[in-house]
């Protein structure tokens, strides 16, 4: 008769414990945000697709189209082709392509580049509706970028 | 009709004369109380389980033979999404086989941070546990409270690693950054945070008697029976057998750090929670200790571009969320691998199902692989 009881005692205190618990964190504040009308701050490190680097004072890519990212990628996504200009001393790109489609965010490419011409964009809202809002051509988005903040070069 | 068909009927029709016929459930791929795409087929006879045979390979994404197809280097990212859910200690196995291969040195800071992160991974990969076991068991409000917890360390670790789950943080010789003073801080106000935390789940979880009764004496796994299918990690130590790879072949700097193997002899469900709920205070005491040793210096050390391996064979271990974890490396020389064996322990734990469930309740069956801690990439790989 004994043990009954106090099992019976013992399971209801646990309940107890249980709703004492959830009711102190029912007057807790949220730890939610309620996205998409707040965001957390990105981190400073945050491993996006990669983007090119511009040259602070000529505004152009620090990429000297090596190719060891497209060596060092282990999913093939990057390619990269380049020629040396009449005038210039090192070889710029013609063609700097990501498949995003196939990355896997491992950043070895940045780690290899030469020249740190290459980092890690914060963009993290990446839901699309077709294939080819994936295939990145990262020149383009140089260009878009320095349209957007002109660097005292292009400005001049 | 063939011979063998009208056998089976036969033996089907006398089965049910002698009211002892089976039936075939099928649970899973997709189920919701299996993780992951696990499928069983389960032989029933009425509510009580005659056989059960797992079916495996439906995620499985030949990650041995893409070793042999890349460099060394390029393996790297594969070793996170293996178990994603202790990304750390998996490249930490693939690395320091590696490093032992060309016999790289590692800085002893990157060693210490080494440890921070994987043993910070463990309880993150643990809470994910606690959570979906709880779910598993029909209890919603825990799953919240450790998620709640889990998202403090994805915070801290994506600081320094850039990445939430496939960290690819570890490197040849060292790390893939440094760790700053501010994710050291972060680290240590972290365990002071969880400390209270962790009593808290036991006030409301382990002690609650619905939860005990239903795990109490079900699904035992004997240290007998966890050392013929070779199965390690908490559901060896919930048999009461105090086997770690951390103290049975010490790497890293966990000579130099105090800690407990917790133990459970029963070897039921109930026991294999009660140790990685322990494992839990012990990681947070390792970190503790870690984080007063860790020493200034360099991350990483210098590492030949083309990284080519001498000819030979080299395995190492580690301890991994779920157990035992090896990689075993076999070069020829090259810059690309002859062969990648990797030894997950979620295969080895799964496989001692099969003969422990016989004669079990389905729900109780169900409550039993919630405690194996099963991460189906791991098994399919």
């Amino acid at each position: 008769m004994k043990t009954p009881l106090r099992e019976l005692w013992t399971g209801f205190r646990s309940l107890l414990t249980g709703m004492r618990v959830t009711l102190t964190q029912f007057f807790k504040p949220p730890v939610t945000v309620p996205y998409p009308y707040a965001t957390l701050p990105i981190p400073e490190r945050y491993r996006g697709h990669i983007e090119l680097v511009r040259d602070p004072e000529t505004g152009m890519s620090l990429c000297v189209a090596c190719k060891s990212c497209e060596k060092a990628c282990p999913s093939g996504c990057i390619v990269v082709e380049g020629i040396k200009r009449e005038g210039d001393k090192k070889k710029s790109p013609t063609v700097f392509t990501v498949d995003f489609t196939r990355c896997s965010l491992c950043g070895s490419c940045v780690e290899v580049c030469p020249t740190e011409a290459l980092r890690f964009s914060r963009r993290y809202n990446l839901a699309g509706t077709d294939r080819e809002a994936y295939f990145l051509d990262l020149l383009k988005r140089l260009q878009a970028q320095a349209a957007s903040t002109p660097t005292p070069a292009t400005k001049a | 009709m063939s011979t063998s068909a009208a056998l089976a009927d036969a033996a089907r029709a006398a089965a049910r004369a002698e009211g002892r016929e089976t039936f075939v459930l099928n649970l899973g791929p997709q189920h919701p109380a299996t993780h992951g795409v696990l499928r069983l087929k389960l032989t029933m006879d009425g509510e009580y389980i005659a056989r059960a045979e797992p079916v495996c390979g439906y995620i499985h994404r030949m990650h041995e033979k893409m070793g042999e197809n890349r460099t060394w280097a390029q393996f790297l990212p594969n070793t996170s999404r293996i178990d994603y859910l202790s990304a750390m200690h998996y490249t930490h196995a693939y690395v320091a086989a590696v490093e032992r291969a060309a016999q790289l040195e590692v800085p002893r800071r990157a060693e210490f941070v080494r440890v921070i992160t994987s043993e910070l991974n463990r309880i993150s990969s643990h809470l994910v546990w606690f959570g979906a076991f709880l779910l598993d068991l029909g209890g919603f409000t825990p799953l919240l409270y450790a998620f709640d917890d889990r998202e403090k360390i994805l915070d801290l670790l994506e600081r320094i690693t850039g990445a939430r789950l496939t960290y690819c943080y570890y490197r040849f010789g060292g790390l893939y950054n440094d760790v700053d003073a501010e994710f050291l801080r972060g680290a240590r106000d972290f365990v002071r945070y969880l400390r209270p935390r962790l009593d808290m789940y036991r006030e409301l979880v382990t002690e609650n008697i619905i939860f005990r009764k239903r795990l109490e004496g079900i699904g035992v796994a004997d240290a007998e029976l966890c050392r013929r299918y070779g199965a390690t990690g908490p559901v060896l130590r919930g048999a009461g057998v105090a086997y770690d790879v951390r103290r049975a072949e010490p790497y890293a700097v966990y000579p130099e750090l105090d800690f407990k193997i917790p133990t459970h002899p029963r070897g039921d469900s109930l026991a294999r929670y009660l140790v990685r709920m322990e494992e839990m205070e012990q990681s947070l005491r390792i970190i503790e200790q870690a984080l007063d040793l860790i020493p200034e210096g360099p991350f990483r050390s210098k590492v030949p571009k083309v990284l080519k391996l001498p000819p030979g064979d080299t395995c190492f271990a580690v301890e991994a969320a779920r157990g035992r974890f090896m990689v075993r490396i076999v070069s020829d020389g090259r810059d690309i691998p002859y062969r990648v064996k990797l030894r997950t322990p979620s295969f080895s734990n799964l496989s001692l199902f099969e003969e422990a469930s016989r004669g079990m309740l389905l729900a109780d069956a169900l409550a039993f692989l919630g405690s194996l801690d099963l991460v189906i990439p791991d098994i399919d790989r």
